[in-house]
């Protein structure tokens, strides 16, 4: 769901728009609105999500219609389009991870955090969720943690728990 | 000892580095097809090879190349499909990371062979490491000559990019990575025209798999001939399989096309048997979208024939009792398995992938998803089965994309060869949710028709 209670405008650093500009530089002349999907993920990383703002933003900066952004940001599963959790613990879900145990993991996940899949922890640090495969089948159960999508293999519960703690102490 | 073609110095450390890839007679193949071959003479020689698309279809890559159109004054387009995101297939992921330069050495002679200037390489979102490391061994290329202008002093001149994705399956499918490539939803658009016509901006596009291009390498700097030596019939070369699920040995594999698959399974070389010291109930060979066999058929052909990792071995039987070797995403199953629910997780996966452009796609996925939730969740009925196979049937071949088909084999497959399991599920849920219906009968041996 969009959210479309934000009003604020959101702005872009020198730094994010010569990114912007070097990706757009990679397609010919007038097909800038190939860089739509490069820039929506910069503007993830830097903010955590993609707020509306912040797609009007990218849609002024391509030359293009606001819709033309909602409508892609809403298609792909990356883009969060609500505030997630600083870590989001992305577990694939799919047959060949469950064959060795992905179900369960994601269960202990959601016991340990404490909330429920899409939902953010109290302190704002973790949010949870189940992807499609992410070939990395062989390395099952796996799961992914954006913006870098470092990728933690062969996952148990005692992987899981030291991974939580790690994160934690990170902060 | 299958012979390497593609992994051979996967095991030399720092071979990710250009330095040490060129030590080891990396882009020789630039050098060779600059200097002393023609496109044509590049493309009759990857025709000759044999050499069949890598990313699941299977379709001749040289024949796709002659396709290209080359209007005058038009740019042409080739675009490496790096979205792996078939279920049960990681094998670009291990390619693009441990030997990235591999790829971008394929995708340099394969360029210059279709007369592009500009490549991408759309890889799938989730893989930013990946993206890093193409992007890092993209600018070594460039330092050392081997990209840019007048490469090698040859006068040829090309770019190379790396385009990353947003999670969505159905970019794998080629004109919805186009598409996505343009900057929009990731819509697979109605064929023709072909994208060899009209594909990225409209002009005429190639799209190949990652492991098809590297491919290409091998083709270029020992010959045709060579290549085709490996192999056995139409299935020539090396094939990266994707190994995963209840096996000893999980992993990304380089055979040469023909091995026996009990030889791939159990053999120390390869997958070496099954986890646990658990019997094989199932395989899926190529990847979720293909045909899911019984540990009997996947073993032996109904003629009582050994079956091969060849596309036309695994393909024997047709749908009746072969599959296909896809993608090369092999997924085993062992006896404790339940292929009821294994099925309803991969309906689950179309219904969510499926991006909605069709009806019979869009809500025939979401219905096999859910009776076969019902199914699996015990409240199912005899009839269910009958109308699965009705819903796969009046999917299949009605959509726009073969994502349609890809939903509808899954499920056809498993209610063709695991009735029993299924009709278990419906006569006895209680037992149903407590326990798995096992080995059963899957592995026996084959009646094999005596004919007069
Ligand atoms: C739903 C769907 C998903 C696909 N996913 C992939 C993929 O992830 N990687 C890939 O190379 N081909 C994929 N394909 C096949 C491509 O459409 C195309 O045939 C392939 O990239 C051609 O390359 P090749 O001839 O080198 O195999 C997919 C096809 C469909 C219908
Ligand atoms: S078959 Fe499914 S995925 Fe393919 S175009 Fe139609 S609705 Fe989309
Ligand atoms: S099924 Fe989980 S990574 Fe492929």
């Amino acid at each position: 769901m969009l959210s479309i209670t934000e009003t604020e405008v959101v702005s872009f650093s020198q730094e994010l728009i010569s990114r912007c500009n070097e990706v757009v530089a990679r397609y010919p002349e007038g097909k800038q609105k190939s860089a739509l999907l490069p820039i929506l993920h910069f503007v993830q990383a830097e903010f955590g999500w993609v707020s509306a703002p912040a797609m009007d933003r990218v849609a002024e900066f391509l030359d293009i219609a606001p819709i033309e952004v909602y409508e892609v940001a809403t298609f792909y599963t990356m883009f969060f389009l609500q505030p997630r959790g600083k870590y989001v613990l992305e577990v694939c879900r799919t047959g060949p991870c469950c064959l060795v145990g992905a179900e369960k993991i994601m269960r202990y996940i959601e016991q340990k955090l404490e909330v429920k899949e899409g939902e953010v922890t109290a302190d704002g640090m973790f949010s949870w969720r189940g992807v499609e495969c992410l070939a990395a089948c062989g390395m099952a159960p796996v799961l992914q943690i954006g913006p870098e999508y470092t990728f933690y293999e062969n996952l148990d519960e005692r992987r899981v728990d030291e991974l939580i703690s790690n994160l934690k102490s990170k902060q | 000892m299958s012979r390497k073609l593609l992994l051979e110095h996967i095991n030399v450390p720092g071979i990710n580095t250009f330095d040490v890839y060129r030590q080891n007679g990396g882009y020789r193949s630039v050098e060779k097809a600059l200097k002393t071959l023609s496109p044509d003479d590049i493309v009759e020689e990857v025709k000759k090879s044999g050499l069949r698309g890598r990313g699941g279809a299977g379709f001749p890559t040289g024949m796709k190349w002659s396709f290209l159109a080359k209007p005058e004054g038009v740019p042409r387009y080739l675009v490496c499909n790096a979205d792996e995101s078939e279920p049960g297939t990681f094998k670009d992921r291990y390619l693009m990371t441990y030997i990235p330069h591999l790829l971008i050495e394929g995708m340099i002679v394969s360029s210059f062979a279709l007369g592009v200037n500009t490549c991408y390489i759309y890889v799938r979102g989730e893989m930013m490491p990946q993206i890093c490391i193409l992007e890092k061994a993209i600018v070594e290329a460039k330092n050392a000559g081997f990209l840019g202008k007048n490469i090698l002093g040859t006068g040829y001149d090309l770019e190379m990019y790396v385009q990353p994705g947003g999670g969505a399956y159905i970019c794998g499918e080629e004109t919805g990575l186009l598409e996505s490539l343009e900057g929009k939803r990731g819509t697979p658009r109605i064929k023709p025209p072909f994208p060899a016509v009209s594909g990225l901006y409209n002009c005429p596009t190639v799209v190949n798999n990652v492991e098809t291009i590297a491919a290409v390498v091998p083709i270029i700097n020992d010959g045709a001939d060579e290549y085709m030596k490996i192999g056995i019939g139409r299935s020539t070369g090396t094939k990266l399989i994707s190994a995963g699920g209840n096996l000893n040995k999980p992993g990304v594999y380089e055979i040469e096309l023909g091995v026996p698959v009990e030889e791939f399974i159990y053999s120390d070389e390869y997958c070496g048997g099954i986890a646990n010291g658990k019997r094989l109930k199932a395989v899926v060979a190529g990847g979720s979208s293909v045909p899911i066999l019984p540990a009997n058929l996947i073993l032996k052909t109904v003629n009582g024939e050994s079956r091969l990792m060849s596309y036309e071995s695994l393909a024997d039987g047709g749908f009746v009792s072969g599959t296909m070797l896809g993608s090369g995403g092999f997924i085993a199953f062992d006896e404790d398995q339940c292929i009821v629910r294994n099925t309803w997780n991969f309906a689950r996966f179309y219904h969510h992938e499926s991006c909605g452009q069709c009806s019979p796609c869009r809500e025939g996925t979401g219905w096999m998803e859910k009776v076969l939730h019902r199914l699996e969740y015990g409240h199912g009925k005899l009839s269910d089965m009958d109308l699965l196979v009705d819903v796969s049937k009046k999917i299949e071949g009605n959509t726009i994309c073969p994502l349609g088909d890809a939903a509808a084999w899954p499920v056809a497959s498993a209610i063709r060869h695991f009735r029993d399991e299924f009709e278990w599920h419906v006569n006895d849920p209680k037992s149903a949710m407590e326990r798995n219906y096992g080995l059963a009968h899957y592995a026996d041996p084959l009646e094999i028709e005596v004919k007069g």
